[in-house]
């Protein structure tokens, strides 16, 4: 499986737990740490089709409960408030992309949250001129997501360079198709009104081994629902993608 | 990769989608060797056993009893071996779920999940590894039967082939009929394509039903290229049902298109009691008006349910709506719905299945019903459910030619919660910018003044609701003072309005009534303007503007500008509104 970096803004890093990931691959990938947003190199996914690969511990992966993807996500947030609708999250008229064409894809992802209104958002989540998007990390209240059911919206955010939602709750529909697709992270708080403590921009931390969810900049600590089994199955790249890792569908010609 | 791993990756298959527990406890395997073949209920499969990992030229084998082809992964139910040994590519549909004439045979497919991971090699073809069916038992074995089940697990449970289940259980449920559009179908395709191959066949050609509906009447080449695409697959696979459209000038001119897909399914007979329903659209959940489970998945899902005809649900606890009461002249299942969903809120039903009875839905005929289920999704639910009755086998008499068994709940099915109305108490409501659930009475919002008033879509495009609109409009005797644009769901609603006569207009058409009344002549079906699509889309609303509309969802940018202002509403108030000019409660009128 190819991999390629692509140098884009998004400040970001995926750092892998060295416990269960002891063989970094050389070459491919590079793990740094934020400082500076202008000096970025991640590897966010490039294209619908080809996903980064990932590094395989020697063991094939437990399923022990309280295993969870040993993965941590840093950088700017962007926060928003409760009932984000998919129509706020990708408009219908650009659904007429499809997602599973790897150009349109990444147009999908410059139109994300195109539908937010200015007057409560004034931050574009993408800057205009701009393909992706420098907050790797949403924030947001309840019922994520509600409202049509179009896949194009977690695809949309991953396309974008999204990583982690972390909100208090989901709507099942878009909370299905995120793990489906591999694309995000559906996190859930495990308390409300933390979208109310965040602001635009601030710093952030969201570790998933240790389910909390850090606020660098407010210098505030939040504790998260376990990602569960949902994990893995984005981790490897979508419930097909989980399938075929595990073993239980074999290649398809 | 040992055994026991194989199990736990299986559980990992399992627990999908932020669910926490096994469907049902997996049978225990002691060793590599032991037999993994899950035994159908007829008879035990009597099988060579160790032979099998001996060698490795004869990876298959029959059982002496009813002939069937067993492989370490599959079972392959009636194919000579010649043509397993010599296919590239197992079709999907043989392959996994066995002939689709077999009685049972689905019912009682089971693959095996075999510990030998080195014969592995020797089956390199297409080959999905499910969940076993799990085996029926009976209750009185498990000594848990303490209450009944709800018309939502019940449903679940046939498709699953379990005898009981409870609500939080995740289960493979075998799929009815699954529906795309052309927005999400080019999006399933792509990935069944890529997941099952290019050459890979549909599980079953007359069990999906393609119905562009979406972006038709538009010059946007992409939204057109969208349709040819559904076109090419429908061609390839043979889709039995597939509602093409060429000619977009003129939709009289082509005799298959339908128009809005979930109107579509239940007047071309697609939706049935006991079924289960999957579309890629949200409102699929419309087609629980028919008794049957219906919900609307992602384009991945799809895919999925496009190769195997199985999809891994939850099943939902059951929320309880009794409506009862004489229905007012002036109130229209809408009013219903959003009474309801102002109520629970936008959140207040996720992950819950609605269901919906009482004196008053048994009053409602099939459209009435369908517009309640519709909005299902709005409360943030799974699906919507109302019992099949005489009215139901009513509206399916001559729609189709299958059998159906329909389901009702237990009387003492347990429900999670139970909220009861006094329909003959309720006033005609609005929801309010920005959410479905903000719920106002539509006479205090009179002085909201308004600039177009609009009537489509699946939740009030149909018969019955341009129905209501002519009546308004027949009672006031007057024109518009807003622009008002009529979108009816189909061809068949399109029909109906330039057909059939209003009563108590003397043998008016609504067709007649709209002209006199000022309205914009009914536009080509489609989904149109309700959740605004190309620029160029009729009725969509390209400046900042109030509109009091008829369909489903009022978030902000839903009909196409970000600042635009819609007030959801039934087609009684929608066309009251039309003739003030304000948000306008339809007792002015009626």
């Amino acid at each position: 499986m190819a991999t390629t970096l692509s140098s884009i803004q998004a400040p970001v890093s995926t750092i892998c737990a060295s416990s269960q990931r002891p063989h970094c691959p050389t070459g491919t990938q590079s793990l740094l740490f934020v400082s500076k947003p202008s000096n970025y190199t991640i590897f966010a996914k490039t294209s619908y089709s080809f996903k980064p690969s990932k590094i395989r511990p020697i063991t094939a992966p437990r399923a022990t409960p309280s295993s969870s993807p040993p993965t941590t996500f840093h950088g700017q947030c962007y926060v928003l408030g409760d009932n984000i609708d998919t129509d706020q999250i990708i408009p219908a008229e650009h659904l007429t992309l499809v997602p599973s064409k790897p150009d349109e894809y990444k147009k999908l992802g410059s139109f994300a949250f195109s539908g937010l209104p200015t007057s409560l958002y004034p931050i574009p989540f993408i800057q205009p001129g701009t393909d992706s998007t420098q907050y790797p990390i949403i924030i947001a209240g309840a019922n994520f997501g509600c409202g049509s059911s179009r896949e194009h919206a977690p695809v949309a955010l991953g396309a974008a360079g999204v990583r982690a939602v972390v909100a208090e709750s989901y709507a099942r529909i878009f909370f299905r198709n995120s793990v489906a697709t591999g694309e995000v992270y559906p996190i859930e708080l495990e308390h409300e009104g933390v979208n109310k403590q965040c602001t635009t921009g601030d710093i952030v931390t969201v570790d998933l081994e240790r389910n909390v969810f850090i606020n660098h900049t407010k210098g505030k600590e939040f504790v998260l629902k376990p990602i569960g089994d949902a994990g893995p199955v984005i981790d490897a790249g979508g419930i097909f993608a989980y399938a075929r890792k595990t073993g239980m569908i074999s290649s398809v010609v | 990769m040992t055994c026991g791993t194989a199990l736990l990756s299986l559980s990992h298959w399992l627990l999908v989608l932020g669910i926490s527990s096994l469907p049902h406890p997996l049978p225990e395997i002691s060793s590599a060797r032991a037999s993994l073949f899950r035994v159908p209920t007829h008879h035990r499969h009597t099988l060579p056993s160790p032979s099998f990992s001996s060698n490795p030229s004869t990876p298959l084998h029959s059982c002496k009893n009813c002939k069937r082809i067993f492989s370490d992964y599959i079972i392959l139910y009636s194919l000579p071996p010649v043509l397993l040994m010599a296919a590239t590519i197992v079709p999907a549909h043989a392959a996994f779920f066995g002939a689709k004439k077999e009685i049972g045979a689905r019912a009682s497919f089971s693959p095996s999940i075999s510990a030998h991971r080195c014969r592995k090699h020797a089956l390199n073809k297409v080959l999905a590894v499910m969940s076993p069916t799990q085996p029926s038992r009976a209750p009185s074995t498990t000594g848990s039967v303490k209450h009944g089940m709800t018309m939502t697990e019940k449903i679940l449970a046939k498709s699953s082939d379990r005898s009981k289940l409870e609500p939080g259980e995740n289960i493979w449920v075998n799929i009815d009929v699954l529906m795309t559009h052309d927005v999400c179908g080019p999006g399933t395709i792509g990935i069944f394509k890529k997941e099952f191959g290019k050459n890979a066949k549909v599980w079953d050609r007359e069990k999906i039903v393609i119905i562009p509906d979406h972006y038709i009447f538009t010059s946007d080449e992409r939204a057109n290229r969208n349709v040819d695409i559904i076109r090419d697959f429908a061609l390839e696979q043979n889709i039995k049902y597939f509602y093409d459209i060429k000619d977009l000038s003129n939709f009289k001119v082509n005799p298959d298109y339908k128009g809005v897909c979930h109107v579509a399914l239940a007047q071309e007979g697609h939706c049935r009691p006991g079924e289960v329903l999957l579309g890629t659209d949200s409102h699929t959940c419309n087609a629980g008006a028919f008794g049957q489970f219906a919900t609307g998945i992602g384009n991945t899902d799809a895919g999925f349910v496009m190769g195997t005809g199985k999809l891994l649900l939850k099943v939902p606890p059951t929320m309880q709506f009794v409506l009862d009461g004489e229905m007012p002249h002036y109130l229209l299942a809408k009013d219903l719905i959003l009474q309801i969903i102002g109520e629970i809120t936008v959140a207040g039903a996720t992950y819950k299945s609605m269901e919906f009875v009482g004196s008053t839905v048994e009053s409602l005929n099939m459209e009435e019903r369908m517009t309640l289920c519709n909005m299902v999704v709005e409360a943030g639910g799974k699906n919507g459910v109302v019992p099949p009755d005489e009215t139901t086998f009513k509206y399916l008499e001559g729609k189709t030619s299958l059998n159906y068994e329909p389901v009702y709940s237990d009387e003492s099915a347990k429900f999670i919660s139970e909220y009861r109305f006094d329909v003959s108490k309720l006033e005609p409501v609005v929801a309010k910018p920005h959410s479905p659930d903000n719920r106002a009475l539509a006479r205090e919002c009179k002085d909201v003044k308004i600039d177009r008033v609009y009537i489509g879509s699946c939740t009030g495009g149909k018969t019955e609701d341009f129905m209501a609109a002519a009546k308004v409009f027949l009672a006031s005797g007057k024109k518009v003072k807003v622009p008002t644009f009529l979108v009816p769901a189909t061809q068949k609603v399109w029909m109906d309005l330039y057909s059939l006569p209003v009563p108590g207009s003397g043998g008016k058409t609504c067709s007649q009534i709209f002209e006199e009344a000022g309205c914009d002549t009914p536009a080509s079906p489609s989904c149109g303007a309700c959740l605004g699509g190309p620029r160029d889309t009729y009725a969509r609303m390209n400046e900042p503007m109030v509109c009091v509309s008829t369909t489903n969802r009022n978030f902000p940018g839903r009909m196409g500008h970000k600042e635009g202002q819609i007030y959801l509403a039934s087609p009684y108030t929608a066309a009251a509104s039309a003739l003030t000019g304000y948000v306008t409660d339809p007792r002015e009128f009626l």
